[in-house]
């Protein structure tokens, strides 16, 4: 795979929920996306004061023949950035750079799996769970949210699993409460041995926690802060242990966004952890 | 590997740029073109070659690297401000063994020209980082970082002291190839940036780049407290260019033999442009690559085009033309051009001064 940068049209933009749904035209982008990829949309037009790159997980691709491909993503209206991207209309242009990142990590088998998403995190698991079904995976979701306004997807989520189990803190559907408080129900019922998962920082570490427990592999998709979103700004780190046990502060842009649950130093995560790396307790030069 | 070609900047469609002879000498190395990427903005170049060919800019500019592995600072390590961000990576890198190993190779095998920014805590760091480098045959010329804001103590930051500058440039440029040029990376953050060039240039810089970020910091008005895990952080963007190009004027007005590399917020042609007439005989961008990973050869593209629209066929002639201008208009009420020359062939390389 290789990131291309292209001018994306929008083809359309709708609110789903609490949230928007835009959809681009980024041929050469979406015919290369897996799910977990991410693109990286440059926000504000040309004038803008905006100079940093907004990251968003695909939510789908498609191919539209004439059109070329199309690239769909979802988001809420957080800052200037997401606001001005609220108000695109049809044909406007946007800069995209994608795809970008480490898709989830498919099973070889056709294990069972059950894919947990927070608020409109749960966008890349759909697409990732029309893989999994094509490989004969068992698929069961829990998706959770603040409210019913700011779940995403559930309909989709239902036309493509075993079962559906829905979280929201203020009871408006589903348990009152977040979803790990019904994942546990979940994993023992589905014996799951893959665990995805995608959402705030607070709950991929519970998830991973979970996961751990339950004897089961977990792939979280993080949603760190970028500036690029490529590469090269070094601003999306986190600590994560690498396979010969050490600590680094790895970017979540190119070797994430997703990462193996385990390997994530969730409880340490804004911070640079004691013996990391290149961290001044060992090995810094501080002479 | 297929590269899909981007379709976005006036640069990508192979477009019919002006015939302007866009070479640039640097203290005795030659570039084919002067736009470069700046230090800390680009990785190891690998990244950016997914975008555009890093071969057909004038430099890859490295991230400045340290004797030891580095794990830099905590996140937040940015902030997005007007026209600008703050940042504080903190000098995060593989330390040299490993970029010379993996990253310069990779550069020199893939073709492109190369820039080393060098960063150390004492100045006996920046001798044994020039040592490092001093046989290798990819390094075109180093970049010595006395500027970065986001060291622990600030009484670090070389550049803000004429004489700990000296010492740091006079033990890289003793320790460094014949051949090889020695930059100075100066900070905005000083009283008197020409008597911190002039101590550079006097302890053996063969030239100067100006400007590293300022500093800054950015509190959260939620949790009531700085926004960044490092507190403060580098500004940098389009926000800092008038400050960068100050920088430039004043340097190339009272030293204007001194090459000088200009950088701060260069996003677009015009502004390259900018840095050229106030003196530089280069530029980096930086900050506007998190933008639009293509800027470098986007900017140098509609340099070219912009050179060409104005009558330059040289770009070496437009280098300090501003303060020609201004040196004209006081005496002559002709409008100064900048001076016709002789064609050239494109392969004389050789100083025609």
């Amino acid at each position: 795979m290789s990131a291309v940068q292209v001018r994306g049209e929008v083809l359309s933009i709708r609110r789903v929920g609490a949230y928007h749904q835009l959809t681009l035209v980024a041929p050469g982008v979406a015919e290369q996306v897996r799910p977990g990829h991410f693109v990286a949309l440059a926000v504000g037009g040309e004038t803008s004061a905006h100079l940093l790159r907004r990251a968003f997980s695909v939510y789908r691709t498609q191919d539209r023949g004439v059109y070329g491909g199309t690239v769909d993503i979802v988001f809420a209206e957080h800052g200037p950035g997401t606001r001005w991207l609220a108000h695109v209309r049809q044909h406007d242009s946007i800069d995209v750079v994608g795809p970008l990142g480490k898709p989830f990590a498919l099973p070889k088998e056709p294990v069972p799996c059950t894919l947990v998403g927070g608020g409109y995190g749960s966008a890349p698991l759909f697409t990732l769970a029309e893989q999994l079904r094509e490989r004969g995976c068992r698929v069961d979701f829990v998706l959770g949210a603040a409210t019913e306004a700011r779940l995403f997807g559930v309909l989709d989520a239902k036309r493509m699993s075993q079962s559906v189990a829905v979280a929201t803190e203020d009871g408006s559907l589903g348990e009152r409460g977040r979803v790990t408080d019904v994942l546990p129900e979940v994993l023992s019922r589905t014996k799951a041995d893959v665990i995805y998962a995608c959402g705030p920082m607070g709950m991929l570490a519970a998830v991973a926690d979970l996961a751990a427990r339950f004897g089961a592999h977990s792939q979280c998709a993080v949603e760190e802060a970028m500036a690029c979103g490529v590469g090269v700004c070094m601003t999306c780190v986190l600590p994560v242990i690498g396979d010969d046990g050490v600590t680094r502060m790895v970017r979540s842009c190119v070797e994430g966004p997703v990462f193996r649950g385990d390997a994530v130093r969730w409880a340490d995560v804004g911070t640079v952890p004691e013996g990391t790396w290149g961290s001044p307790a060992v090995g810094g030069e501080r002479s | 590997m297929t590269r899909l070609t981007r379709v976005i900047a006036p640069g990508s469609n192979e477009p019919k740029l002006p015939d302007v002879d866009m070479s640039t000498r640097l203290a005795g190395v030659t570039l084919s073109s002067p736009v470069m990427t700046a230090s800390g903005c680009a990785g190891y170049g690998r990244e950016l070659d997914q975008f555009f060919d890093i071969t057909e800019i004038g430099a890859v500019v490295t991230k400045s690297i340290m004797m030891q592995p580095r794990s830099g600072r905590p996140t937040p390590r940015m902030a997005e401000t007007p026209s600008g961000m703050l940042n504080s990576i903190g000098l995060q890198g593989p330390g040299i063994d490993q970029f010379v190993e993996r990253d310069l190779a990779w550069l020199e095998q893939r073709g492109a020209r190369v820039v080393v920014s060098i960063a150390g805590s004492t100045a006996d760091e920046y001798i044994r980082l020039a040592q490092k480098l001093r046989h290798s045959s990819a390094v075109t010329a180093l970049e010595v970082n006395i500027s970065c804001p986001n060291v622990e103590d600030r009484g670090l930051v070389f550049a803000c002291d004429p004489v700990a500058s000296a010492t740091v440039i006079e033990g890289a440029r003793r320790n460094s190839a014949p051949g090889t040029p020695v930059f100075a990376k100066l900070s905005p953050d000083v009283t008197d940036i020409v008597a911190i060039a002039r101590a550079c240039v006097d302890a053996g810089a063969d030239g100067l780049s100006m400007v590293n970020t300022m500093l800054g910091v950015v509190i959260d008005t939620d949790t009531m407290l700085p926004h960044l895990g490092g507190v403060t952080g580098g500004l940098s963007g389009p926000a800092i260019r008038p400050v960068a190009v100050r920088a430039v004027w004043q340097v190339h007005s009272a030293m204007p033999e001194v090459p000088i590399i200009g950088m701060g917020g260069i996003s677009s042609g015009a502004d390259a442009f900018e840095f050229i007439l106030a003196g530089a005989s280069a530029v980096q961008v930086g900050t506007s690559i998190f933008n639009d990973p293509s800027a470098p050869i986007r900017v140098a593209h509609e340099l070219q085009q912009l050179l060409g629209d104005r009558g330059v066929r040289r770009l070496e002639d437009a280098v300090g033309h501003a303060h020609r201008q201004q040196a004209v208009s006081q005496s002559d009420p002709q409008p100064a051009q900048p001076a016709p020359e002789e064609p050239q062939s494109p392969d004389d390389e050789e100083p025609n001064s």
